[in-house]
């Protein structure tokens, strides 16, 4: 399958397969008026399958919120048609409103536009503690 | 301006100076009789306690200070859809400190981001109740003479019971601690709470059944067992009255032993066991209110 090369912009590579849609989503993409390609199950000799997405304009990107979400991915910045910068995200030490804490006991659950915040408890076993009641939330996998 | 909404917002240093007010409070209370003149403390209860708020307003009065505020949600604005953030700003203009009890977890937290006087956290859901720690901390100096070197025996349902889990984080903190922690399989204490005493190299050993280690505690952390909480009524059968502490079992258990429970207690501890010296659940909630007196002047900043 072909899909053109882009000139600026951006590549998300490495993404785990079926999770680009969510990326798409919180990154806002589908405001965009460029092209946007998603693949979708592309082989990948490390992670067998994976996502991709190529955004051919450079927008900004919270780059906190991309590695709360996958931080296994990789953003190759291309300028030029050519890749000028790879980065490697981490898991931020807060997010503020990415996701909403589930547990129905919170006072999040119930005060009004009450900011949604997550810190991270532990990086390595990708655990993430609500702000208010510390309801822990685990990441994917590797 | 500090709050207090965690006891792990406190270090060893402040819970130890703490102590030392709450104790001289105890010894001299004239001397602090007039520390809060002019003062206010507003009691913000979103739910009800009788026990927790009568504590505090106690407190501030025998620091001089008044009290105001409500005991239920619904008579206060929060029935009209006010938020937690609006109540405690609003609060904020009339108290000088506050102290609230609500019941969604992290209610303070999301109050103490807006409020400008400092907030004691009274009770979270069943998340934070730290001046309840604060309470079982002066107990143990209060009648152990100490807060290392012990065997404490943490009895009864220990998965819900956030007294306990709380208690263990704050006494993990000191030297040579040894937990026994007595309950029917159903409602072990939670997994995190074994990481915690772990990473922190606290031993414990997890047992069934009362009778097969009273003997060996220096302190007994009694809490209820409910019904509700077994899976079958075989187990609850079986296990029930090892969770119930009477005389006899009273005979097997040290001299200087010292029984606690944060109360309210149903029928887990049979009354003939209060007039046992040992028996400290009453001073212990006497001793609460001069904590909360040590900490309301903490947190004001007022100095005998």
């Amino acid at each position: 399958m072909n899909i053109d090369s882009i000139q600026n912009g951006y590549v998300i590579d490495h993404i785990k397969a079926g999770r680009s849609m969510e990326l798409y989503r919180h990154l806002k993409l589908d405001s965009l008026d460029c092209s946007i390609a998603i693949i979708q199950n592309a082989k990948s000799e490390r992670m067998g399958r994976k996502d991709i997405i190529k955004i051919d304009q450079e927008i900004p990107i919270d780059w906190d919120m991309l590695g709360y979400i996958d931080p296994d991915v990789t953003v190759n910045v291309i300028r030029g048609g050519k890749r000028v910068e790879k980065k490697q995200l981490k898991m931020p030490d807060r997010v503020v409103n990415v996701m909403r804490c589930k547990n129905p006991r919170c006072i999040s659950q119930v005060e009004h536009e009450l900011d949604q915040i997550f810190t991270l408890a532990d990086r390595e076993k990708r655990v993430y503690r609500c702000h208010y009641c510390e309801t822990a939330y685990k990441r994917s996998e590797k | 301006m500090r709050h207090l909404i965690d006891i792990l917002d406190l270090t060893i240093e402040e819970i130890d100076q703490l102590i030392e007010t709450a104790e001289d409070i105890m010894a001299n209370p004239a001397k602090y009789a007039h520390v809060c003149d002019g003062k206010k403390l507003a009691t913000l209860f979103f739910e009800p306690s009788t026990r927790t708020r009568l504590s505090f307003e106690a407190a501030m009065m025998e620091l001089g200070g008044n009290v105001l505020g409500f005991s239920e949600a619904s008579s206060s604005s929060a029935s009209k859809g006010e938020s937690v953030c609006d109540t405690v700003q609003v609060v904020g203009c009339y108290a000088d400190i506050i102290a609230m009890r609500h019941p969604k977890e992290g209610a303070p937290v999301a109050a103490a981001s807006v409020c400008p006087v400092p907030i004691i956290n009274a009770g979270d859901g069943g998340h934070n109740h730290p001046t309840q720690t604060l309470t079982d901390l002066l107990t143990i100096r209060k009648e152990k003479g100490r807060l290392n070197q012990l065997v404490i025996g943490l009895c009864g349902d220990l998965q819900f019971g956030r007294t306990v889990h709380s208690l263990i984080n704050a006494m993990s903190r000191y030297k040579s601690i040894r937990f026994v922690l007595i309950s029917p399989n159903e409602l072990k204490v939670p997994e995190y709470i074994k990481e915690n005493m772990h990473r922190d190299k606290v031993s414990y050993m997890e047992v069934e059944r009362l009778e097969d280690v009273i003997g060996t505690l220096d302190i007994l952390y009694m809490t209820r067992v409910q019904r509700e909480r077994f899976f079958n009524e075989a187990d609850y059968v079986r296990l029930k009255d090892s969770y119930i502490l009477d005389t006899e079992k009273m005979k097997m258990a040290r001299k200087d032993l010292c029984v606690m429970h944060p109360l309210p207690r149903v029928n887990e501890i049979s009354r003939a066991v209060d007039s046992d010296p040992r028996a400290a659940y009453f001073r212990q909630a006497m001793y609460g209110k001069y904590i909360r007196e040590a900490l309301i002047m903490k947190l004001l900043g007022v100095e005998a």
